[in-house]
């Protein structure tokens, strides 16, 4: 069975609706799509997590979590193997991020968006830390490569993990431009407006200060003070690459302050909006996309005209909006 | 590393001014065949430095680009070949980049360019 969904302990979300189920069996989740053999993702069914429009197979029951697996893992079909990067594909290094929750939920809100994206037409695509590969293969297998005009960069400071990441591509049969760099140190002068999309998921975890830009796998994830040293870097880079009409998904994390984030990028000019709201026992993760305020966003403006879904469109950012800040698309 | 890379890197070191382009050194190179797609290539166009590509493009054997182009010439089929050619399927596996003010090489090590700076240079 593939389809789209969304899981709480009262909404499933299928393909643009939605329905009500009152359940509580397990909701696991096909395996991260293709993943045969290794640790599953379940999320635990007292949290509400918010995740739109996503192309997993899924499987309803209350039988045991590991039959699931086995269970699931028969249903992926040929089409969702095809817009994410296959865990089994992904290279791996001991110094290097694998991939986690956070950048399945960048991933998922990708796959969200994937309609808008195509109808966006990048030409410019980057990612800014690319660890695995997992997220930027996973965005050129969604939007496609060179015969749809779209070329993809990929940064990280971590020298394995570029080398993990030319894997990756390789194996998934993509390419992007890899360079060892801080951030798109070299690339920002020249590149400067003409990126599109750009994606993140950095270094969130609050450390100490002196963590922060560690060799290795630290790099990937101390964020210092609240999370936010390596991020306040990284916003000001993205304002100067991306173009008119570019978009940045970025993950962000409760303890980073992500309504303060929204409010600094609004100085700059851009509007926000959650795309994935994603709890899990440890932490509370959103991917938020930002773009120009003066450009109107494709989905923003299609979701007010579209009744109820709208609505509910927006239902997880009225409670993660408490103060009123940043703009909802 | 395509030569659109190359086309977009810069010298990053504090202070630089002219950083651009990187003097490339390629000890290893190959070509992998790309589709071509028109408006990708008319659409870049206006943002790539032409001399800096012909430049790259000579130092790795391709000599079929003129030395100067124009918007008009994305009219012609063969100049389209050309550029696509030079710009999306050359890959440089080993070499440098070398900063043409102070001389530094960013070395260029399984087609990834290496642009950390040491912590002088920052």
């Amino acid at each position: 069975m593939e389809m789209n969904m969304l899981w709480s302990s009262e909404i499933f979300f299928v393909g643009d609706k939605f329905l009500y189920a009152s359940h509580s069996s397990f909701v696991t989740m096909a395996l991260r799509r293709n993943l045969v053999g290794c640790t599953s993702f379940c999320f635990p069914p007292v949290f509400l997590c918010w995740i739109a429009a996503m192309d997993y197979s899924i499987d309803i029951g209350s039988s045991s979590f590991s039959t699931k697996c086995k269970l699931s893992s028969r249903t992926v079909s040929s089409k969702s193997l095809h817009k994410t990067a296959q865990i089994r594909l992904l290279s791996r290094h001991p110094e290097v991020y694998e991939p986690c929750d956070d950048s399945f939920a960048l991933v998922d809100a990708l796959l969200a968006d994937r309609a808008n994206l195509l109808q966006h037409k990048p030409r410019l695509c980057m990612e800014v830390g690319c660890g695995s590969g997992y997220v930027i293969t996973s965005l050129a297998l969604m939007l496609g490569e060179e015969n749809s005009g779209v070329h993809y960069f990929a940064t990280d400071i971590n020298p394995h993990a570029v080398d993990v990441t030319r894997a990756t591509l390789e194996a998934h049969g993509v390419h992007a431009e890899i360079i060892t760099t801080d951030i798109a140190s070299g690339l920002h002068k020249r590149l400067a407006g003409m990126v599109d999309v750009v994606v993140v998921n950095p270094p969130y975890v609050p450390t100490p200060e002196e963590e922060v830009g560690c060799e290795g796998i630290t790099a990937s994830w101390a964020g210092g003070e609240n999370g936010r040293k390596v991020i306040d870097r990284i916003l000001p880079v993205v304002d100067e690459l991306l173009s008119g009409k570019g978009w940045l998904y970025m993950v962000t994390l409760t303890a980073n302050n992500p309504s303060q984030i929204c409010r600094l990028m609004r100085e700059k000019g851009y509007a926000s909006r959650i795309i994935v709201q994603r709890s899990t026992e440890e932490e509370s993760l959103h991917v938020i996309k930002f773009w120009h305020e003066d450009i109107a966003e494709m989905e923003g403006a299609r979701a007010v005209a579209s009744g109820p879904e709208s609505w509910l469109s927006q239902f997880p950012l009225k409670s993660f909006w408490r103060g009123g800040t940043g703009s909802i698309g | 590393m395509r030569l659109l890379t190359h086309n977009m890197l810069s010298c990053n070191i504090k202070g630089v001014s002219n950083g651009f382009p990187l003097r490339l050194e390629a000890e290893k190179w190959v070509e992998k065949e790309v589709e071509l797609n028109a408006d990708f290539l008319r659409g870049i166009f206006p943002k790539i430095e032409w001399k800096a590509l012909a430049g790259a493009a000579r130092a790795i054997g391709y000599d079929q680009l003129p030395d100067e182009a124009d918007a008009s010439m994305l009219d012609s089929d063969d100049f389209l070949r050309r550029f696509h050619h030079a710009l999306l399927e050359l890959h440089v596996e080993e070499g440098a980049l070398v900063c043409p003010e102070t001389g530094r090489r960013f070395p260029i090590n399984k087609g990834i360019p290496n642009m950390l700076l040491h912590e002088d240079e920052v």
